[in-house]
């Protein structure tokens, strides 16, 4: 245990301020504003419908101790009945449309919806055929899409806090 | 030449990648007798596939990749366009199980084996209409418009008292891949896994029908994110096979470099989220901040977190100057410590031990059975590693000249898992020091010219395993065909084995431990 707590003590506080190009004063009132809306959090249901892994290995960065969205009252939940927003990734899958459909009916109203990734914004490289509908707005209604391939965590972050300004 | 006597001939393939050699079987009864053969010696499948090849040779073609001492025998065997049928070879190696239904989903090529129930194909396209054909009926954009019906998967039913089935997924708790588990259960005890996948598959190999090698390239990059590096290797080595083109020394070890990063970069991620399993958060937040280091100077470096699109068929397109190679070298010894560290924390954790120790236990004859490469293999005992010498095997440039010494762990439990990718994480570092120190000068890069008709394999020892891309060019010089081959393959059954009279809390622990990809085997 102690050398446990040594090790905790040694590596200190690492999370960073808030994403760079918005002024800290700015996150202060979109953190207000969060509470204001959602009550105490906001939480968010993740859902792969399509992804090749990149996009989900970096929403996992978010909760490392640089990035810290949890410490920021946002959360990952395990089931969409507890969620306020679904970050959706990869183009959607015709073997996942139905299961993305069914997660989108029990995320309870008012609900937000983010399009995470290149694949999630525009289909990306995959695009529509045989076995991909493509982006994700053509399943479910998008709120908001964040691009990149992957996205990096600081532009998942300002996109998530964007989604829920709207 | 000639393996085991058996009458196929075989012919080495040219170049600097990882020994492959080329054979055809004028019959299936001399591909089941060679597969046999293969068994015998301790070999293993390592890959299968079809393709429609009616317009250039008036049929189809099966294709399978033998792993043996010496390396990797590509076979393939030509099949009537009226009746492609081959020996089930799952009664040999029970890998080819799930490998030979994808092929009939996706070419309609077909084993005669009892198990034909689709893999691929849920209920988006029908089952007379297969993807990967060439006719005006299977034309890219074709099946855009199918209706996706719900369709039912025969799951094997455990019967008795008190038994009962819990269906997980396809969107599963965690941040995680979808795919479908279905335990069938007594109290907490795991009786039966059964996996269905399928859930991710995206039509990737119908987009690599008719696409030029850049096209083919920034496509395999995004098989499965996790292994960008590994799969852009095996491609491009498969691209220089097939044209001949020998890429230049400096590319190689940076290609080494950063498959050697991706590796510690998953290992890292893996072995916190194994803490996190077992109640340690502490685990999850220490090797999370390494890996984020770790990642941003991928960032700085390569121009990419996780290195896509950095190694390309010819070479590489980054280059790496003295400054950043320090840089590189000294993050290796700066991280060396710590993961060391954290290594006599996790060892001393009596809970976390308790969880680790005789969970998951994969036996070593079980890993040849099921044809099993890579970290979950060495955690049972077995010593294979394409990056290391063996008896009749030598390594490929630059691994050849590194003398990699393969991690290795009897237990097969998740402990010995953990344990290997431990070892990894420390044989890699000093890899990636070596590889930096030494770096051939020079150009990073040349153009392969795709030559008409040809066709080529590579093999790479990614973080996973062995990642495999066969592929095949067309008169025009465009891509006819590409199978990426992942080895979760293999693994995904090891895992329905590793459960069973495990209880259903200890599977995401279980299945953390190995944490295959769903994307790579979707497709
Ligand atoms: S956007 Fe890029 S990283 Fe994300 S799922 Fe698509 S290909 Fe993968």
């Amino acid at each position: 245990m102690i050398p446990l707590l040594k090790r905790i003590l040694r590596t200190g506080i690492l999370t960073e301020p808030p994403p760079a190009p918005q002024p800290a004063a700015e996150i202060e009132r979109l953190h207000d504003e969060i509470l204001a809306i959602l009550g105490r959090a906001l939480t968010i249901r993740e859902v792969d419908a399509g992804s090749c892994n990149g996009c989900e290995l970096e929403i996992h960065a978010l909760n490392n101790p640089y990035y810290n969205i949890e410490g920021r009252g946002i959360k990952f939940v395990a089931s969409p009945r507890h969620a306020d927003m679904l970050l959706v990734t990869g183009p959607v899958t015709k073997n996942m449309e139905n299961a993305l459909r069914i997660a989108y009916d029990c995320t309870p109203d008012p609900k937000l919806v983010v399009a995470a990734g290149d694949c999630a914004c525009s289909g990306g490289v995959f695009g529509e055929s045989y076995a991909s509908c493509g982006r994700v707005d053509n399943v479910i209604a998008v709120d908001l899409t964040i691009p990149g391939c992957p996205p990096t965590p600081l532009a998942l972050m300002q996109g998530i806090l964007a989604a829920v300004r709207r | 030449m000639q393996f085991y006597d058996e009458p196929i001939e075989f012919e080495p393939q040219p170049g600097v990648s990882a020994p492959v050699w080329h054979g055809r079987a004028a019959s299936g009864g001399q591909l089941w007798n060679f597969t046999t053969a293969v068994f015998r010696a301790d070999g293993r499948l390592a890959a299968l596939w079809g393709s429609d090849e009616r317009q250039r040779r008036g049929g189809f073609r099966l294709h399978v990749v033998f792993g043996l001492d010496m390396g990797h025998a590509w076979v393939s065997l030509d099949l009537p366009a009226d009746h492609p049928v081959y020996p089930d070879l799952a009664g040999i190696f029970p890998a080819a199980n799930r490998m030979q239904r994808a092929a009939y989903d996706m070419v309609g090529i077909a084993s005669d084996g009892p198990d034909q129930r689709p893999w691929l194909r849920h209920g988006a396209w029908p089952a007379d209409w297969y993807p990967l054909r060439h006719d005006t009926r299977h034309e890219a954009g074709v099946g855009v418009g199918f209706p996706n019906l719900p369709s039912d998967y025969d799951f094997v039913k455990v019967g008795g008292d008190g038994a009962h089935e819990i269906p997980v997924g396809p969107i599963h708790a965690g941040i995680i891949e979808p795919g479908h588990f279905r335990f069938s259960v007594v109290g907490e005890k795991v009786l039966r896994l059964e996996q269905r996948m399928g859930y991710l598959h995206k039509g990737v190999e119908k987009l690599f029908i008719g696409a030029d090698i850049a096209a083919g390239a920034r496509l395999v990059g995004r098989i499965s994110g996790d292994s960008t590096c590994a799969y852009a290797w095996a491609y491009a080595g498969a691209v220089e096979a097939a044209c001949s083109a020998t890429p230049p020394p400096r590319a190689l070890g940076l290609r080494a470099l950063m498959v050697e990063r991706e590796r510690v970069a998953n290992h890292l991620g893996d072995l916190g989220a194994l803490g996190n399993d077992a109640a340690l958060a502490f685990g999850l937040t220490q090797f999370m901040r390494l890996k984020e280091d770790w990642l941003r100077l991928n960032a700085r470096l390569f121009g990419h977190r996780f290195m896509m699109d950095c190694i390309v068929p010819g070479g590489v397109a980054i280059d790496l100057d003295a400054q950043a190679l320090d840089a590189v070298v000294e993050q290796c010894y700066a991280l060396a410590p710590e993961v060391k560290a954290l290594r006599t924390l996790y060892d001393e954790h009596a809970g976390l031990q308790d969880r680790f120790l005789t969970t998951g236990i994969i036996s070593a004859d079980l890993a040849r059975e099921l044809s099993l490469t890579g970290m979950a293999a060495r955690a049972t005992g077995v010593l294979l590693d394409g990056r290391a010498y063996r008896q009749g095997y030598t390594p490929p440039p630059p691994y050849a000249a590194l003398g990699v010494r393969p991690a290795t762990d009897d237990r097969g439990d998740v402990a010995a898992r953990a344990a290997v990718r431990f070892d990894e994480i420390a044989e890699s570092l000093r890899l990636i020091r070596e590889l930096a120190v030494a770096l051939p000068a020079g150009a990073t890069r040349i153009e392969p010219a795709p030559v008409a008709g040809a066709s080529g394999l590579g093999v790479v020892e990614g973080w996973r395993g062995e990642v495999l891309v066969g592929l095949s060019f067309d008169a025009a010089g465009k891509l006819a065909r590409v199978h990426p081959h992942d080895p979760s393959w293999q693994t995904w059954p090891a895992v329905e084995h590793a459960v069973l009279n495990d209880i259903v809390p200890d599977f995401p622990l279980i299945n953390k431990s190995f944490n295959l990809s769903y994307s790579g085997v979707d497709l």
